[in-house]
């Protein structure tokens, strides 16, 4: 069911993709080559001696053994983002989807955290469950919880997934949303007639009508979680307690813009860049396979 | 009309001093928000008001880091601007810049202003001065870490209020004391890389790493796993598990919680005793941090924080004149004095010192005396003159995550601190191959 379009013109297409591809070039191609550039050198902080030493970069990051804890770290903390992000505004697109009246005010209300940037949604939630001050604090101390993330990491695991899933459900919920709704409801109700139950409609018919779009956005997810979370922690944790929030992208950051370490930091974006390159040539030619569009 | 174009052509000429010839500007990049920004703000205002020729600019560009990182990025693209606050931990990472900085010492030789780094207190000169002497940046905020007790949760847990502890062992007694009476936060800490390492090692006379702190070269290793450096945190960590020492975060976090009455026990900067004073509800005491009497020498001096100005490279003859001035200026012993009393820091040179002591000031306001007594207790020596590392704005970072493991009870103050000589040492080595 492929639809094409055909262009007579020789040119055209190309002129009317140009803006894109240069937008590309400038802002994606060009920072990655000069990062690999970068990832190959040792330089001082303002850049005035610069030496090339080849693998050199990525030897020592391989042979610190934090730097591999963080990559653990960096697996749990996507793994809980993308999933925990998917389940739970697929829940509140189902609901949101069967409301019949003011339907509009807790669509608007859903998708309204995605207009927060991802660092004040980390100093939110970060008050929220401020250690001493926080509200949540408060009422969990009541239920007898010991709540201070300051030093206990998994708690401060806890908080910035929160905080970036939070953030991150508003984009979720509206593509499933969408997508709920390009359902034709006619199958749904042959099936109801046919004495289907809700939950059954919803994993037999609704889940597997709406696989483009959760697979889409396990790929956006992913992708989210890897590269876009780092406001959300230099706001909170800072990588701490320890190391156990110091997601890679967040050491990309601590050490490239922070402590002015160039070359490492270079060394670890290219990585990243890397791991994201497999995981997604992963997921488009075996996962997608399972996909039915 | 004839008049204006006069003024003009003289102007052109050169011949015209006065308003009409434009002044030069001088940019200074600083980290100093809120009230500090004002104080910062108040110093340029009142220099170019004192003279004609320069105008300084002092623009906010953030954090500490931040602002060095827009410094940097701006010196690459060959904007820098002519002055620059660094933190204390920057200044390794400055000094080896060579082509980028213009040490202190030449700026003021070259300008022909008159310069004597001698009048500053020996820890703060000595923490930006080179080993043969010149003064490599301009010593700007300084202060220490200070030891702060809340004296109504003492009284309340039956402790003479008058009598902060003064040893780590006194200390552990007030523990016990203040915890028994039902205090739920007993000691909280600022800061904790620079209070209970880098402090802790000059007060207690012990070396942060080989080669004079660093002062002697980049060739330099961590020496913070010696058997006093893991006694301490192996304390500390088993006075987190008694619930006697509450972690609060790897900056001031630890000012709110003293301040809000939450723990009873503090050290913390000199610089958080404008927030307590205004926060506090309760009756509280400034006090020298505690140390270990069993530990030899003890105790030495405290090192400083804060920031000093550096002179970037590049610029022209005639504003590193201002530069000069600017910094003429700032050395004055009245200026100094005032910056201490409305700031909080330390006033950094002796005359200022002297001059605040004659103004009656600590007469009515001790505590802020005893920052500087703390920072000259002794003469320094090469343990207590401050520390020079690469790259330890990582360096520091990797030292708070050890010492998170210790204080979570994750490893043990032994194993936590070998690993962070070995992280530390392997971004040292690093440093010293880029600065080759």
């Amino acid at each position: 069911m492929e639809k094409r379009v055909v262009f007579r013109s020789a040119w055209l297409p190309y002129a009317l993709v140009a803006p894109q591809i240069a937008i590309t070039l400038v802002f994606f191609f060009w920072p990655a080559v000069q990062a690999v550039w970068y990832s190959f050198q040792l330089q001082d902080a303002f850049g005035l001696k610069t030496q090339f030493v080849g693998l050199q970069n990525f030897a020592a990051l391989f042979k610190d053994d934090n730097y591999l804890e963080s990559f653990k770290t960096t697996a749990l903390f996507s793994l809980l983002v993308a999933f925990s992000g998917l389940a739970i505004s697929l829940l509140l697109a189902t609901m949101a989807d069967r409301v019949l009246r003011g339907a509009l005010a807790y669509k608007t209300l859903l998708i309204w955290p995605y207009a927060v940037a991802p660092a004040v949604a980390g100093v939110l939630w970060a008050f929220l469950f401020a250690p001493s001050i926080g509200i949540v604090t408060y009422v969990l101390k009541g239920w007898g919880v010991d709540w201070n993330w300051i030093i206990k990491g998994d708690q401060a695991m806890l908080l910035v997934v929160i905080a970036s899933v939070w953030k991150q459900i508003s984009y979720n919920f509206l593509f499933f949303l969408a997508g709920l709704q390009s359902i034709p409801k006619s199958l749904i109700e042959a099936a109801a007639i046919d004495g289907a139950g809700p939950l059954r409609r919803f994993w037999t018919i609704v889940f597997p009508l709406l696989s483009p779009t959760t697979f889409f956005l396990l790929v956006v997810n992913i992708v989210y979680a890897f590269f876009d979370t780092f406001g959300v922690i230099d706001a909170t944790t800072q990588g701490g307690p320890a190391q156990s929030t110091n997601i890679l992208v967040y050491k990309v950051y601590h050490d490239g813009i922070k402590a002015a370490d160039l070359g490492g930091s270079s060394a670890q974006s290219v990585i990243l860049m890397f791991i994201v390159i497999v995981l997604t040539v992963v997921q488009f030619r075996f996962i997608e396979r399972r996909v039915q569009y | 009309m004839r008049i204006k174009l006069l003024a003009a052509a003289l102007a052109s000429a050169g011949l015209f001093s006065g308003p009409a010839q434009a002044q030069v500007e001088i940019q200074w990049w600083h980290s100093m928000g809120g009230a500090l920004g004002e104080w910062v703000n108040g110093l340029a205002t009142k220099f170019n008001a004192s003279q004609k020729d320069y105008k300084v600019m002092a623009t906010f560009k953030g954090s500490y880091p931040e602002s060095m990182t827009a410094a940097i990025a701006a010196f690459r693209a060959g904007s820098a601007p002519h002055l620059l606050q660094v933190f204390e931990v920057g200044t390794a990472t400055m000094m080896a810049a060579k082509g980028a900085i213009v040490p202190v010492a030449k700026v003021m030789a070259d300008a022909k202003e008159p310069f004597d780094p001698k009048a500053y207190l020996p820890t703060v000169a000595g923490y930006y001065t080179d080993q043969k002497g010149n003064m490599l940046s301009f010593p700007f905020n300084s202060s220490t870490v200070m030891f702060y007790v809340n004296k109504d949760a003492f009284k309340k847990a039956g402790l003479d209020p008058n009598k902060a502890p003064r040893t780590w062992k006194e200390v552990a007694v007030a523990a016990d004391k203040l915890k028994a009476a039902g205090q739920e936060c007993v000691y909280t800490t600022s800061w904790p890389s620079w209070k209970h390492i880098e402090n802790f090692s000059a007060w207690h006379n012990l070396p942060i790493g080989t080669k004079e702190n660093g002062f002697g070269g980049f060739d330099t290793q961590f020496s913070i796993n010696s058997p006093a450096h893991v006694k301490h945190i192996s304390m500390l960590g088993d006075m987190a598990k008694k619930g006697q020492f509450t972690y609060a975060g790897r900056t001031n976090q630890g000012d709110a919680k003293f301040s809000s009455g939450e723990c009873a026990m503090f050290t913390g900067s000199t610089g958080a005793q404008a927030g307590i004073r205004k926060a506090a509800k309760f009756e509280w005491s400034i006090n020298f941090i505690p140390y270990h009497d069993d530990i030899v020498g003890a105790p030495q001096n405290s090192i400083i924080g804060g920031a000093s100005l550096w002179v970037m490279a590049g610029k022209k003859p005639d504003e590193y004149k201002g530069v000069a001035r600017f910094f003429a200026f700032l050395s004055q012993a009245d200026v100094q004095m005032e910056s201490h009393i409305s700031t909080g820091y330390v006033p950094i040179t002796q005359a200022a010192y002297e001059m605040t002591k004659k103004s009656g000031f600590y007469d009515k306001d001790p505590g802020a005396e005893l920052a500087v007594k703390q920072l000259t207790n002794k003469a320094p020596t090469a343990n207590s003159k401050g520390l020079r590392f690469g790259n330890f704005v990582q360096g520091r970072t990797v030292i708070e995550e050890e010492l998170e493991s210790v204080f979570s009870g994750k490893k043990d103050a032994k194993t936590a601190l070998d690993d962070a000589v070995r992280r530390g040492n392997e971004i040292l080595r690093q440093f010293e191959a880029a600065n080759k």
